[in-house]
Order: structure tokens, then C-alpha cells, then sequence
């Protein structure tokens, strides 16, 4: 059965490889990801505020469209696209007006929306509907015990009522990794910030955040992270460059998507084109662990 | 730091303002320090966020919104997480930032001369940057 997808920007250029992974591990399943059409940006950051209710069309707007294409769910891979969508998804459902006002707000669209998107992450779509089991009886390339810390950051899990596992201490990327063969290893800042856009403008910031996060995987035996979040990604993986510059004692780590790694268990392969899209090499771990 | 109690400013105009936008009740606070304890990027902030909760209660809101940390917090939600009175602190923060960003006063300009490494940094930090502290 073919899921509709809602990719978001960042995976049409920086985050390529999370996409093209993707797609290969959904195509393997059974069930390949379709790209909904038109879609825009989300936004990627949910306002907070409760009275602008501007802030909200980039998201709601993606989903009224969802809807006008027959789409009652939309899978999401990037971590705060599925946040924004789904958090935008529950702010008109809760409260009838919020939807009306919307609506006005949007009146040059063709037909209102009516709030039938169902926004869902594609780790949700893993466990709950194809199920890890029979992930594992297709595993052609087992990970061969690679030590793998699974890295949630904030916005899988925060706020509760968004988290896909239990927000304060979640199974899922591990339960999904180890049925491929790996040893996953649940490291002490999993669940932190990673400093997000305060890389920007205030590097500082994220350099120090990088650094405590991943020497916290090293420290407990982590080989790899795993991620589901570009800007995470981007903060754990190219800011290695600064952090090691600015912390000498810092090791460098390979950051893989859980996509990536999931392929390779599918034996979907390793595409070079990848390789380019990660600052820290992976191919030294996963060679040394005769995976590719 | 010190600052002058006085009936008159507590639940001033923009404290009434903070909690309007925020939708969040800030006299709930009873000041056990969980948001700060929790927050990652603390050690960046001029005013920890217990405090920034303490200061809107006593009518000192002004100081907050000139303050480093409403530009620091990058919403990761822990505090919110964790109050065990239930305030979504991270909205609190949201309302000071929204606030300077409605009087046009943000602290980023989204110019290349402004931001070093614009080249590299992927779309999803750029989007996400502008929308939280360019007004």
C-alpha cells in the first residue's frame, strides 16, 4: 500500500540521503512513500504563541492541500516538519473557532479545510504497522552488533502529547535497530537539545551542545548516532568540524539517519552519493564492521 | 539584581500582555527551579528561567525583555516538560520574543553580512532562525 509523504525542505537538498533511504527501505516493505503534490514549506518551527494565528497557515495550508488531494495521512521523516504539521494539526482540531478563523484567514483557497489530515511519523508507520518483527525477518545484512546510539533530540518527544514513544525514556529507534542486528546503547544526553538554529547565529552554542552529546555516546560505547532530525543532524555532524577545533579532546563520531542504516540491514546497499552528505566519513565503521 | 517591589506593577500591562500571548498562568510558579535544572543552554542565559518566571511575577517583566536568555532558549521544551505545575515555560519565552519581534525589534537581519557561514547552513536552520528572532 502506497503512504503519502510530505518531505520538507531540507530533505530535497542537506538531507538528501535521509530521503533516498528512505524511500529504498519503504520500497523493500511493501508499503513505498508517494510525495504529496504542491506541498510548501512547513515553517519548521511551531509558534508557541497563542494569538497570530499567521504563524500557523505555512503548516495548515500543506495539510488543507493534503486534504484536497484525498489524503487522510501524511508520513513525515524530518523530526520538526512532523512536529510543526502535527502540532498545527492538533491546534485546529482542539477548538472549532481556531479552524474557522483559519479558514478566513485562508479565503482564497478553493475549499476550507475540515481538519481530516492525520499527521504521522514514519518510525510510527515502522513499529505500529509494518512491526518490527517482520522488519527483522527481512533483514538480508545484519548490523552485526554495531554499537548504536539512537540521538530523539526535542521534538519526536516534546511536548508529550506529540511524542512518538514514551517522551521521557523511548524504545523505538533502538527497538527498530536492534531488530537489524545492532547493539544499541541508550547514552545519558539522547533526549537534549541540540542547540537547534542557535547555530546560526550563536555557534557557540551548538559547538558546546555537540560536544557534551557525543562525547556522552562515546563514553558509553557508542560507535555511530542515529538521528531522524536534519537541523540535529547538521548541529551533531558538520559542527563536529568546529568542536573539534575548539575541544581537543573531542572524537570524532559517524551521525548516520536511521534510514541509512536501516537500508543497508534491508540490503537496499550503501549509495556513494551519500558519502558527500556526511562531514565525519562513515565508511570507516561500517567497513570495519565488514557492512559494506 | 536588584529590583524595586511595588503593588502597582504586579500584573502590569505587559505581564498581562506575556500571559495573554503566552496563554499561560505565570503567578502558578512556585519557583522550585525544575526549568532551570533542566535547560541545556542555561550557562548562555544572563536570567536562568525560574527567575524570568519570578521577575514576571514581581512586575519586572521589562528586564526580561531585554534580556539574552528570551534569544537564547531555542524551545526544546524541557522546562515545559517538567514543571510539575504545569506551565509551558517555553511559551512564556515565546511571549518576550514575540513581543520585541511585533515592535520590529529582533536580533538577527536576515543579510549575508550578518550570518558567517550562510552557504553551509541547510534551509531547515535558516527557516527556522528567521521565524524565531528576525522581526
Amino acid at each position: 500500500m502506497n503512504l503519502p509523504y510530505f518531505p520538507g525542505c531540507t530533505l530535497k537538498t542537506d538531507a538528501r540521503h535521509f530521503e533516498d533511504s528512505a524511500m529504498k527501505v519503504m520500497e523493500k516493505l511493501g508499503s513505498p512513500l508517494v510525495e504529496m503534490e504542491d506541498w510548501i514549506c512547513c515553517g519548521t518551527v511551531f509558534s508557541m504563541t497563542s494569538d497570530d494565528l499567521m504563524l500557523q497557515l505555512a503548516a495548515i495550508r500543506n495539510l488543507l492541500r493534503a486534504e484536497r488531494q484525498n489524503l487522510n495521512e501524511l508520513v513525515l521523516l524530518c523530526s520538526m516538519c512532523y512536529n510543526t504539521l502535527k502540532r498545527a494539526h492538533q491546534f485546529i482540531t482542539e477548538d472549532e473557532e481556531n479552524l474557522q478563523k483559519v479558514n478566513d484567514l485562508m479565503y482564497k483557497e478553493e475549499v476550507e479545510y475540515t481538519g481530516s489530515v492525520e499527521v504521522i511519523h514514519l518510525l510510527n508507520v515502522l513499529k505500529d504497522r509494518i512491526s518490527f518483527e517482520t522488519i527483522g525477518e527481512k533483514v538480508e545484512n545484519s548490523l552485526k552488533d554495531l554499537e548504536i546510539g539512537a540521538y530523539y533530540g526535542c521534538l519526536l518527544l516534546r511536548p508529550e502529547e506529540m511524542a512518538i514513544d514514551t517522551f521521557e525514556d523511548p524504545d523505538i529507534i533502538e527497538d527498530l535497530l536492534s531488530v537489524a542486528g545492532a547493539e544499541t546503547i541508550k547514552f545519558p544526553y539522547r533526549l537534549e537539545c541540540c542547540g537547534a538554529y542557535q547555530t546560526v547565529n550563536n555557534k557557540d552554542v551548538t559547538i558546546s551542545r555537540t560536544y557534551e552529546i557525543l562525547s556522552s555516546a562515546r563514553k558509553a560505547g557508542c560507535q555511530a548516532v542515529v538521528t531522524s532530525c536534519p537541523l540535529c543532524a547538521f548541529n551533531l555532524d558538520q559542527r563536529q568540524k568546529e568542536t573539534a577545533q575548539e575541544y581537543p579532546d573531542f572524537k570524532k563520531i559517524p551521525i548516520f539517519y536511521f534510514t541509512e542504516l536501516l537500508a543497508l540491514a534491508l540490503g537496499c546497499g550503501w549509495d556513494a552519493d551519500w558519502n558527500q552528505l556526511h562531514y565525519v566519513d562513515p565508511l570507516p565503521v561500517l567497513k570495519e564492521r565488514e557492512l559494506i | 539584581m536588584p529590583v524595586l517591589l511595588n503593588r502597582k506593577n504586579i500584573r502590569n500591562k505587559l505581564v498581562k500582555k506575556i500571559e495573554e500571548i503566552s496563554d499561560q498562568d505565570v503567578f502558578q510558579c512556585y519557583q522550585c527551579g525544575n526549568c532551570t535544572s533542566g535547560c541545556p543552554v542555561v550557562d548562555y542565559m544572563d536570567i536562568p528561567p525560574n527567575q524570568v518566571m519570578r521577575l514576571t511575577q514581581l512586575g519586572a517583566a521589562e528586564k526580561i525583555l531585554k534580556s539574552e536568555t528570551i534569544w537564547i532558549c531555542a524551545t526544546c521544551l524541557q522546562c515545559s516538560s517538567r514543571c510539575p505545575k504545569g506551565i509551558d515555560v517555553a511559551k512564556v519565552m515565546e511571549a518576550f520574543r514575540a513581543i520585541n519581534l511585533r515592535n520590529r525589534d529582533g536580533i538577527l537581519k536576515p543579510d549575508k553580512s550578518e550570518i558567517e557561514d550562510i552557504d553551509e547552513l541547510p534551509p531547515i536552520a535558516l527557516v527556522s532562525v528567521f521565524r524565531k528572532i528576525t522581526g
